[in-house]
């Protein structure tokens, strides 16, 4: 008998998470991991302004010695005789950014259109996956791409057509005998933010009841009118949220742009001209930054500059897009 | 009506013709890729580190950047997951919709969009202040803050889709919030938080701008997290700089190594998720 009931006897191995093992009970240890996660939590709230306020103090060395217009205003970048004009390279981001969006926006606003009213279950099924997997797409082989086939396109066919026939405006005149500029980077920028608008849009459109649809089409409306009349004034600012966000991951992108747009310090004029964004600017510089004096505070004043810029406007899409889409 | 019929297909034409644009450069961008770089690629490139005079065309490969490439994404997926999963948990857990996890939630939102560059810059600054040099640790923590929100977010969204009932349920039997973490969600939410890592990992491997500054460059393989690291997206673009068409076509074969790896791990975490769902409860 006593062999028979030993094994009952034996005293409990204390399990990992089990109470006694560190001396804390079961309550006391949920309440500790309450509070280092929502520790970790906060540390992600901080963040933002944590990058923000490291990035201006470097930068502090720059904005002491220079007045903010001449740094945003001054055309003229000559690190080594010290001035700092941030002109070319702000004009620089908003002509290839702009660029990108125009050409963006109706194709993947279109896009997002035919997925979520028209397209089937099985079309869906299959076209989601590959516009996810473009999403995926690391931006050095967008930059690859867009050297190989988007810039002997330009430089072969777009710009002597182009500026040829319409060479009298301004926007398509074409000095740049090379295809690196502006065009190729919108293109190759657009190509980037499809997956983001049309995702964003997509989900969207999926929040709109199904009863405005179906009333609208109950009552003859063609499903474009439906779309036209119904689904988008009611999806209007989600939409305009999908664009703003398209547009600040165009603003800060890097890699790629750097690799087509041609790199010239200069206020573009035209399609076709190169330009230099600010991206472009500190990852092209970031070797020589710490040899040259103010250099390093110049380059990082400018990714503080586009930080900001990128907030704002996606601190604004969100906060709209929060009000739309009702969460889990 | 007609009118109406005309317009109605004018822009269902527009929309398909938008959606076969946006396909299509998915598959002119893989092509471009497979069709310059596949013939440069040889066994020799993803076999050896580069030799003296590589990049004026000589012999070698990028081993050294395959292997830092790895190194670099993987351990700033494990330092990421290590501080995304608590908050994952915390969100879904501990406070679920009150305003403060919304304030959470937005600001992963935005955080998810800083450019890679600025955490690039970021990360210098931090290394300057805490007078590191460029390393494989430096290169980690920039990636791994870029990781950071797109795990969480995954996380975060994967663990709302577990029915309520089973958490009901943990509670009912007695289990703590902590005890409920650890032995039902994080157990029926494999599939879902292996998903996470994998895209997270994906992004990390082929983002090149944060580690610009972070990580540096180097030809040898790194041997310690204090030794500088090459990674695959600077070897592309660094070979693509130099004036040497034999090296320029090394650059585009690194690119199909890029790809394919990013590939690979899309295509996994597809399968993966697809599999480890099948015993879940619903």
């Amino acid at each position: 008998m006593q062999e028979i009931l030993a094994p009952l006897a034996r005293p409990k191995r204390p399990r990992p998470w089990s109470g006694s093992s560190i001396g804390l009970s079961r309550r006391q240890k949920d309440q500790w991991a309450a509070r280092f996660t929502a520790l970790l939590a906060t540390g992600t709230i901080v963040l933002v302004p944590l990058i923000a306020v490291a990035l201006l103090w470097r930068a502090l060395p720059i904005l002491a010695a220079k007045p903010l217009t001449e740094l945003l205003f001054s055309t003229t970048w000559h690190p080594l005789k010290g001035s700092f004009g941030f002109l070319p390279f702000i004009m620089g981001t908003l002509w290839v950014t702009i660029g990108a969006m125009t050409i963006a926006v109706p194709l993947s606003l279109l896009t997002a259109f035919y997925l979520a009213e028209y397209a089937s279950p099985q079309i869906r099924a299959l076209t989601k996956p590959l516009i996810d997997l473009l999403a995926g797409i690391p931006s050095v082989i967008y930059g690859i791409w867009g050297i190989l086939i988007i810039v002997p396109v330009v430089e072969r066919y777009v710009a002597p057509t182009l500026s040829y026939w319409l060479g009298f405006i301004p926007l398509f005149h074409s000095d740049n005998p090379t295809g690196y500029g502006v065009l190729a980077g919108s293109v190759v920028l657009a190509v980037m933010v499809f997956p983001v608008i049309i995702a964003v849009t997509d989900e969207v459109l999926r929040a709109v009841p199904r009863s405005l649809r179906e009333a609208s089409l109950a009552l003859g409306a063609t499903r474009w009118q439906t779309i036209k009349h119904v689904v988008l004034r009611h999806a209007l600012a989600g939409v305009i949220a999908a664009v703003v966000l398209g547009f600040s991951r165009a603003f800060g992108e890097t890699m790629a742009i750097l690799m087509v747009v041609g790199n010239v310090a200069q206020v573009p004029t035209s399609i076709f001209d190169a330009a230099y964004p600010l991206p472009a600017l500190i990852a092209n510089n970031y070797g020589e930054m710490m040899s040259v004096p103010l250099y390093d505070a110049a380059l990082l004043g400018a990714a503080l500059i586009l930080l900001l810029v990128v907030l704002a406007f996606n601190l604004a899409s969100r906060l709209l897009l929060l009000r739309l889409i009702p969460r889990h | 009506m007609r009118r109406y019929k005309f317009e109605e297909n004018v822009f269902k034409i527009l929309m398909i013709g938008s959606t076969v644009i946006v396909l299509a450069s998915l598959v002119l961008i893989l092509g471009a890729i497979l069709w310059r770089g596949l013939p440069a690629l040889s066994l020799e490139m993803i076999t050896q580190t580069p030799k003296g005079g590589y990049y004026l065309g000589k012999e070698g490969g990028i081993l050294n950047a395959i292997v830092g490439s790895l190194y670099l994404a993987g351990g700033a997926t494990i330092l990421s997951l290590v501080i995304s999963l608590p908050i994952a948990l915390y969100l879904q857990l501990y406070v679920k919709r009150t305003h403060y996890a919304e304030l959470v939630r937005l600001s992963l939102d935005v955080l998810w969009g800083v450019p890679s560059i600025v955490y690039g810059a970021f990360g210098f600054t931090l290394m300057v202040w805490l007078g590191m040099r460029a390393s494989l640790l430096g290169g980690i923590i920039a990636l791994a803050l870029l990781e950071l929100p797109i795990m969480v977010r995954a996380m975060d969204e994967a663990i709302a889709l577990i029915p309520t009932a089973l958490k009901e349920a943990s509670y009912a039997v007695g289990a703590t919030r902590l005890e409920t973490a650890t032995r039902v969600i994080v157990r029926q939410n494999a599939a879902g938080l292996l998903t996470a890592l994998l895209l997270a990992f994906g992004r990390g491997i082929g983002d090149a701008a944060s580690v610009l500054f972070t990580a540096g460059y180097t030809d040898r393989l790194p041997n310690s997290l204090f030794s500088p690291a090459a990674s695959l997206p600077l070897a592309v673009f660094f070979q693509l700089g130099t004036p040497f068409p034999a090296v320029q076509e090394r650059a585009y074969a690194s690119a199909v190594v890029l790809t394919v790896i990013v590939l690979v791990i899309s295509l996994a975490s597809r399968r993966l998720s697809k599999r480890l769902t099948k015993h879940v409860i619903q």
